[in-house]
């Protein structure tokens, strides 16, 4: 058994993220397992309010068209999914999931639902409980608040692939987990293990974002070529027994795999990095090292790791007002001059209004909105006006986009293209520890596995 | 011109809560020295004084010819509440690179 290898491939990073890529994977990349990681921080928050509008909602609005597209393939290759895409509602997206299946004419899909994520009802009775970002009660969020998930870890997503089930449907998981859990599945690896454990997590921590780690998010002309970046094919790990790794991508895409890409990859989102904390262990990836094997295909070894902690991370959502937004353009002559007129006008005009804000900003696109204004670059032939404001008051989040757009008649000379004033409902997120005994998990399967 | 760190390294960014992660990667293994002495803490606070609050911590990755730095205050209050429209500071990744580091000494080039 040593020898045998799993392989397991990166279908989504984000619930945004593209389509057809995991397609291909499942088709030409000879892959075990296909994840599909949709969760951000806010995500289940979002998706809780959706569920509280429609109970049958609350799992990821994706799920119909990536399931709709792998599924076919997947069931021909006896391709398992694994997938947080449940989010707010596993079982309903297990249930969409089996429809799904039906209209393919796939028959009566098994999926295995992990439950025990949503652990609101045990927050709520602990309003004592210390945020991490402020060091302040939860007892303050508690009226606002519209979700608290656990991040579970690879031994409950194990639970769920113990079934037999093809497809696996979590809520709020760590995003490695994902991918360790087929590791732990397939070779009995013990948490004792640390050095398996390790280097599945530096895996899964590698492959979570999907074309980050295979071109994507890393070109630069002249500099950092990527080939064919617009057929940018997905990644897949390579995993054995005894915890060996090599990263490698769809055969035939676009894009590279290669030891830059993967350093890259393995320090994204990492603070200390012999100190990452997942709900496995806790990850030192100061060792690792990364080898070029062939061309597209990386070696990875000596991930460290301590064992994990007693606590879950649990991300708290709560809403937090209103974001109101408006933009409209500048060229020519004097174009700076006139948006820096136009956004004196539009707070002057809320302010007489009697609109607040608890926070603001203005940017100018061209100039200063993505590093902030040092105060010495050089002015653009043209530029765009940008401003927005948090609110309590959903008045005052529209006011600031409907003012901006006024400034088409009603503003310094030559505005235009104005966007609809936007609005958004704020769904703020923060984090506390639970202590792992309070957090039952289980696992249903619906359908017969 | 002078020296930046595009000319020794390349560069990503990660986003939790109001924290930034930039790395900073060397091309050569032989630039992470350089880097280490010149690349302080001080002098990336001062690339980012107008964009982010700090504190920043640097990180060392010798294995990886690389570096991490964490700057704090970063993301306009974090990704869920921020004005920004960059709100994960993908971008930010940039004024790393742009930082213009101190002439290397012949020892050094």
């Amino acid at each position: 058994m040593k020898g045998r290898t799993v392989r397991i491939g990166s279908g989504a990073g984000t619930s945004d993220d593209r389509m057809t890529p995991a397609l291909e994977l499942a088709q030409r990349g000879k892959i075990d397992y296909l994840v599909f990681e949709c969760l951000a921080e806010r995500t289940v928050a979002r998706e809780n309010l959706a569920r509280s509008k429609d109970p049958e909602r609350g799992y990821s609005p994706s799920l119909h068209e990536r399931l709709r597209m792998v599924l076919p393939v997947c069931t021909d290759k006896r391709i398992r999914i694994v997938t947080n895409m449940g989010a707010a509602n596993p079982i309903g997206g297990a249930r969409a999931a089996r429809r799904e299946a039906r209209e393919l004419g796939l028959g009566d899909l098994p999926v295995a639902v992990l439950l025990g994520d949503d652990v609101s009802e045990i927050v709520r009775s602990r309003p004592g409980l210390t945020l991490l970002e402020n060091g302040e009660p939860l007892e303050s969020l508690l009226p606002r608040l519209v979700s608290a998930n656990a991040y579970l870890g690879a031994d409950a997503i194990c639970e769920a692939l113990a079934t037999g089930a093809p497809i696996v449907l979590t809520g709020r998981v760590a995003d490695p987990s994902l991918f360790l859990a087929p590791m732990i599945h397939e070779f009995g690896w013990s948490y004792d293990d640390l050095p398996k454990i390790a280097q599945g997590t530096a895996a899964g921590h590698l492959l979570e974002c999907t074309a980050s780690v295979s071109g994507g998010c890393f070109g630069w002309p002249g500099k950092k070529e990527v080939s064919d970046l617009a057929r940018l094919g997905y990644p897949f790990a390579d995993v054995t027994a005894d915890g060996s790794v090599t990263i490698s991508k769809t055969p035939g895409s676009g894009g590279r795999v290669d030891v830059m890409t993967c350093t890259e990859q393995q320090i994204y989102e990492i603070h200390d990095p012999t100190n990452y904390i997942t709900p496995d262990c806790v990850l030192d990836i100061t060792e690792i090292r990364f080898t070029q094997e062939t061309e597209d295909r990386v070696r990875v070894e000596g991930a460290r790791a301590r064992p994990r902690t007693d606590m879950y991370k649990v991300t708290v959502g709560y809403t937090d007002g209103y974001i109101g937004e408006g933009e409209v353009s500048y060229g020519g002559i004097d174009a700076v001059a006139r948006a820096k007129w136009a956004a004196d006008v539009v707070k002057e005009r809320l302010r007489l209004r009697g609109f607040t804000y608890e926070d603001f900003r203005v940017d100018l696109i061209g100039i200063s909105s993505l590093h902030g204004d040092t105060g010495d670059r050089p002015e653009p032939y043209e530029v765009r006006l940008r401003m927005a404001g948090r609110t309590p008051d959903r008045r005052a989040a529209h006011a600031l986009g409907f003012e901006v757009r006024a400034m088409h008649l009603n503003g310094p000379g030559g505005a235009g293209g104005a966007c609809e004033p936007r609005v958004r409902d704020v769904l703020a997120v923060k984090s506390l520890l639970l202590p792992r005994a309070l957090v039952k998990t289980q696992v249903v399967v619906e359908g017969t596995p | 011109m002078s020296l930046r760190v595009y000319d020794l390294a390349h560069s990503r960014t990660g986003d939790k809560g109001d924290t930034a992660n930039i790395s900073v990667i060397c091309y050569r293994e032989e630039d992470w020295e350089f880097l280490q002495r010149e690349l302080t803490t001080e002098r990336v606070m001062k690339a980012f004084g107008h964009v982010a609050g700090g504190p920043v911590r640097r990180y060392e990755l010798r294995n990886l010819k690389a570096f991490n730095f964490v700057i704090e205050n970063a993301l306009g209050g974090g990704v869920t509440v921020s004005l920004a429209q960059d709100i994960h500071g993908k971008s930010l990744c940039n004024v790393m690179l742009g930082i213009e580091l101190p002439d290397r000494g012949p020892t050094d080039a």
